[in-house]
């Protein structure tokens, strides 16, 4: 079997990619890409819906629809594209700030509805697009140039948030491991309902150097250190507070999605407005 | 077949009035007074194959409209005050991405969360320039049931025509006033569709513009592939920071609309021609400004009265028309501040003889309010 490449659904002329070197969004780029092709998606029928910040800018590279929203507000943009055309493919793509900060109540509302989306966020644990301040994903204790002498607020589980929502498809995964990340967005990309891939990721500019990994690499080899499957995260004995987190699929249901329950109350209203 | 009349809301005919236009999708989130355009639409558009949906918040609103619109499905919302506050930010996006919606903004006493069920005329500023960045807008000042209803319909066509967001801005006193009216049948009105692209779907740009008119605009799930972007963009939708693209693509938000003032905006005059006094209000202002100025009348006093109906772009040629003439200009509305007198001075000069009557309180402005002026 060959090899998807993705190359097909790449906007060869705008390369090269605008982010940093190390920056884990071009493999992320690179996986959703070659997802897509082997899913044998037409690129009429995907729209790309980004928020703003560095990934948010995945839309320039990317020869599918697409539309570039408002920062924390692209679930809801993409609500409405599938809401009103349920034929279509929607991708969404945010960052921690943009998906789970600033558009945490969408994520939120997104799950619960259990719309028929795909949103895939890259949790480089800080705001890069403006400079690196402190996201609700950055851990406690964490420099950012805003929490110079460490975060003092917590970050937050955006799958765990996602889970108890109502997500149909919730997974982890790191980008030291691209073809998982594939393999998963594959995943996500087939289930009807809300699904949602976080994607760790390192931010080389801002969050490593300030956190003791200064080069790109220390930051690979964090995440894969830190990042275990579910079983053996729940044989370490200090997990949590040894900063490690769950990689691989993480929730996997089929509760009817959005779009299937409002044609079943369409049908509804159809009666009644007969029976009259 | 032409359907009987009977009592209908101002709401109520703004909802029949979008259906009527073709609008397929609403998204919104309750706000009095405007609620029942949300409990319309939850009935009555998935019968008509369309699809409602309460949304989060109103900003997730805005947001859900303009990806609905993008589909090619005619879109809208409602809301009142705080709601529309909250759509700002999105609501620039679908004038950046010259993205067609229409908004419905009934107007509430505020500041803030001020007299929440009480009249006003107070968002005159904030529709035009509540959002950041230098923009223009299309906004709509209804009086009546009947005009609630057509220019609901006149607000998705011109949105359709010129790729931009209109905005219907009734009082409350408008929004839920129930009046005699009989829906047209379809094709009485004009109803205007989308200008999709034709060419092939190879290389199509959808901010391709030439002149004045707008770039074609296909749907999501055609043939046609496109970007829609809240950043500046070149012709093909893409990001594009280079500055002569930005001052043509600025400028062209702007000439969109001003160059067309004259298929945008409407105004209704009575009794201007021999007029000594000229009363400007809108809304449900511009009612009790004819019941003054037909009082008036029959003292003997030379009074016309000149509804804006469109309130952006502002009527200041017609005002400036009707006025000739007259020794006094009057200036009725439901605001302090005296957001449409400010905008008549503008067009009259400072040394226009104008009176300004104002309500503030969340209550109409009375014949009596606006009889006490004529002297
Ligand atoms: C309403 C609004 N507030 C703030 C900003 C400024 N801003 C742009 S991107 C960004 C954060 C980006 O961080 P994240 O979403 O984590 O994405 P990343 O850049 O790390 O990929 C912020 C705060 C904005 N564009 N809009």
């Amino acid at each position: 079997m060959s090899h998807a490449t993705g190359l097909e659904y790449l906007r060869k002329e705008a390369l090269p990619l605008m982010w940093c070197s190390g920056c884990g969004n071009g493999i992320t780029l690179g996986a959703m890409l070659r997802a897509f092709e082997e899913l044998r998606y037409k690129k009429n029928e995907v729209v790309v819906v980004s928020g703003i910040g560095c990934w948010g800018k995945a839309d320039d590279y990317i020869m599918t629809n697409a539309l570039h929203t408002t920062h924390g507000r692209a679930l809801t943009y993409a609500t409405g594209v599938k809401a009103a055309n349920p034929e279509l493919h929607v991708v969404v793509l945010m960052g921690d700030g943009d998906g789970a900060t600033i558009g945490g109540n969408h994520l939120i509302h997104a799950a619960r509805r259990n719309m028929d989306l795909t949103a895939i966020i890259v949790n480089n644990f800080n705001y890069g697009m403006t400079g690196g301040q402190f996201s609700a994903t950055t851990p406690a204790a964490s420099i950012t140039s805003t929490s110079i002498a460490g975060n003092p607020e917590r970050g937050f589980d955006i799958c765990g948030l996602a889970e108890a929502a109502g997500a149909n498809y919730v997974a982890r995964e790191t980008v030291a491991n691209g073809a998982m990340l594939k393999k998963r967005i594959v995943e996500a990309l087939g289930k009807k309902g809300f699904s949602l891939v976080e994607v760790i990721s390192p931010c080389t500019t801002l969050f490593g150097p300030r956190n003791k990994m200064k080069q790109p690499i220390d930051m690979i080899r964090w995440m894969k250190e830190k990042g275990v499957p579910r079983a053996k995260y729940e044989q370490l004995a200090n997990a949590e507070a040894d900063g490690y987190f769950v990689t691989g699929k993480l929730v996997d249901k089929d509760y009817p999605d959005f779009c299937a329950s409002y044609e079943s109350m369409r049908s509804r209203i159809n009666v009644r407005a007969g029976g009259k | 077949m032409t359907s009987t009349s009977r009592l209908i809301q101002g709401n109520e005919a703004i909802a029949l009035g979008a259906f009527y236009a073709g609008a397929r999708f609403y998204a919104g989130y309750p706000i009095t007074p405007s609620t029942e355009i949300a409990e319309i639409c939850s009935r009555e558009l998935p019968k008509l194959g369309g699809t409602f949906m309460q949304m989060e918040d109103e900003l997730a609103s805005m947001g859900a409209i303009i990806g609905a619109s993008l589909t090619g499905v005619k879109s809208f919302t409602a809301t009142s005050g705080p709601g529309f506050s909250l759509m700002q930010e999105n609501l620039g996006m679908a004038t950046m991405g010259e993205v067609p919606l229409v908004v419905i903004d009934i107007q509430r006493s505020g500041p803030s969360t001020g007299l929440a069920t009480k009249p006003s005329q107070s968002d005159f500023m904030q529709l035009r320039w509540g959002r950041h960045g230098d923009q223009t807008v299309i906004a709509i000042c209804p009086s009546s049931v009947r005009e609630c209803f057509e220019m609901t319909v006149k607000a998705f066509n011109l949105s359709e025509q010129f790729r931009t967001p209109v905005i219907v801005a009734p009082d409350e006193i408008v929004g839920h006033m129930r009046e005699n009216y009989a829906v047209p049948a379809p094709g009485e009105l004009p109803v205007c569709d989308r200008i999709k692209p034709s060419g092939p779907a190879d290389g199509y740009k959808p901010f391709n513009f030439e002149g004045d008119k707008v770039a074609p605009l296909a749907s999501y799930g055609s043939e046609y592939i496109f970007h829609i972007t809240s950043s500046m963009h070149g012709e093909d939708g893409f990001s594009n920071n280079d500055p002569q693209n930005a001052a043509r693509r600025v400028a062209q938000l702007h000439k969109k609309i001003e160059e067309h003032r004259g298929d945008i905006v409407m105004t209704k005059s009575y009794d201007v021609e021999d007029c000594d006094i000229l009363v400007v209000a809108t809304g449900a202002v511009a009612r009790t400004a004819r019941a003054a100025a037909a009082e008036a009348r029959k003292k003997g006093l030379k009074v016309g009265v000149l509804q804006l109906i469109t309130i952006w772009p502002f009527p200041d040629v017609e005002i400036i028309k009707a006025v000739e003439g007259a020794r006094k200009v009057v200036v009725a509305e439901m605001n302090y501040s005296g957001q449409l007198a400010g905008e008549v001075v503008k067009a009259l000069g400072p040394q226009v003889n104008l009176k300004k009557v104002n309500s503030f309180n969340g209550q109409i402005i009375t014949p009596a309010d606006i009889l006490k002026e004529f002297d």
